[in-house]
């Protein structure tokens, strides 16, 4: 049996991988696949930390991120449209002004 | 502890080709196939309700809605001059490559989601000892415990999906 500690590591490298991806890209629709690993990997340690609890109240808070994350999908893509409509890019580069 | 293994080298792997790809479509398949390894993990952490959770909810809703608007926008690559320039040389790039990976994936995810369904199955015939992996008390837990928190997330749903709606529509006055 994999120990605890190998999903925390596990969890810890994906929101690593998460985090590289949200500063390194320059696409808003990779930025957001990025926070969508991030998420995932908090999921995952919600879920093993409930294991090791014995308890499934970890279960149920991966529920609510979940809701959290489709809200976050819905909006951020929803923005994504309409700044491309604006500027025919997604490169984050190119909306320097908060003027519309 | 060999699928243990497995599934994280593969949830790694994909993840890093998730940042690593420079056409969007790409990203969003690796990442499905990010978060299958990721429901095996969930499966093999004894909680199979959250592995079925994670196929139909994250790998089937969510990233479509990505996928969706990728191909919506139609804006494969990043904006470099390179990347325009490639293009005009190859012009449009074949799709057989991601129609087999996604033929690929979707049949691992369906053979996962049977998995997990009948790991589900198994705990709920082995009563006491599986109580925390049981879907009935996930579902006491939310509408007693936390139903506070489940009542503000359809609210939060709700504001989402007017946002969604307003921000996404066609301005009229604009255009």
């Amino acid at each position: 049996m994999p120990s605890l500690n190998d999903y925390l590591l596990l969890s810890a490298i994906l929101f690593a991988i998460g985090t590289a991806g949200v500063l390194i890209r320059r696409n808003l629709i990779t930025i957001l696949l990025s926070v969508e690993i991030m998420l995932n990997a908090v999921n995952l340690t919600f879920v093993a930390f409930g294991r090791e609890l014995g308890a499934a109240d970890g279960q149920v808070i991966v529920f609510f991120v979940m809701t959290v994350a489709a809200a976050e999908a819905a909006v951020g893509l929803a923005i994504v449209i309409a700044l491309f409509r604006h500027r025919e890019s997604l490169n984050p580069e190119t909306f320097r002004t908060l003027r519309w | 502890m060999t699928p243990f293994y497995l599934l994280a080298f593969a949830a790694i792997v994909s993840s890093l080709l998730v940042i690593a790809q420079r056409n969007p479509i790409y990203s969003v398949m690796l990442l499905i196939a990010s978060f299958g390894a990721l429901s095996g993990l969930y499966v093999l952490l004894e909680a199979p309700f959250v592995a079925v959770t994670q196929i139909i909810v994250y790998a089937g809703a969510i990233m479509v809605l990505f996928l969706f608007v990728v191909m919506l926008l139609n804006a494969p690559h990043e904006d470099t001059d390179e990347d325009l320039a490639r293009r005009e040389q190859t012009g449009v790039p074949s799709t057989s490559g991601l129609r087999v990976f996604g033929g690929t994936l979707a049949l691992l995810l369906g053979i996962e989601l049977v998995w997990a369904v009948v790991e589900m199955a198994q705990a709920s015939a082995s009563t006491p000892a599986a109580a925390v992996s049981s879907v009935a008390e996930i579902g006491v837990l939310l509408f007693t415990e936390y139903s506070f928190a489940f009542e503000v997330t359809s609210i939060l749903i709700l504001v989402a999906m007017v946002g969604a709606v307003v921000l996404a529509r066609r301005d009229e006055s604009v255009d």
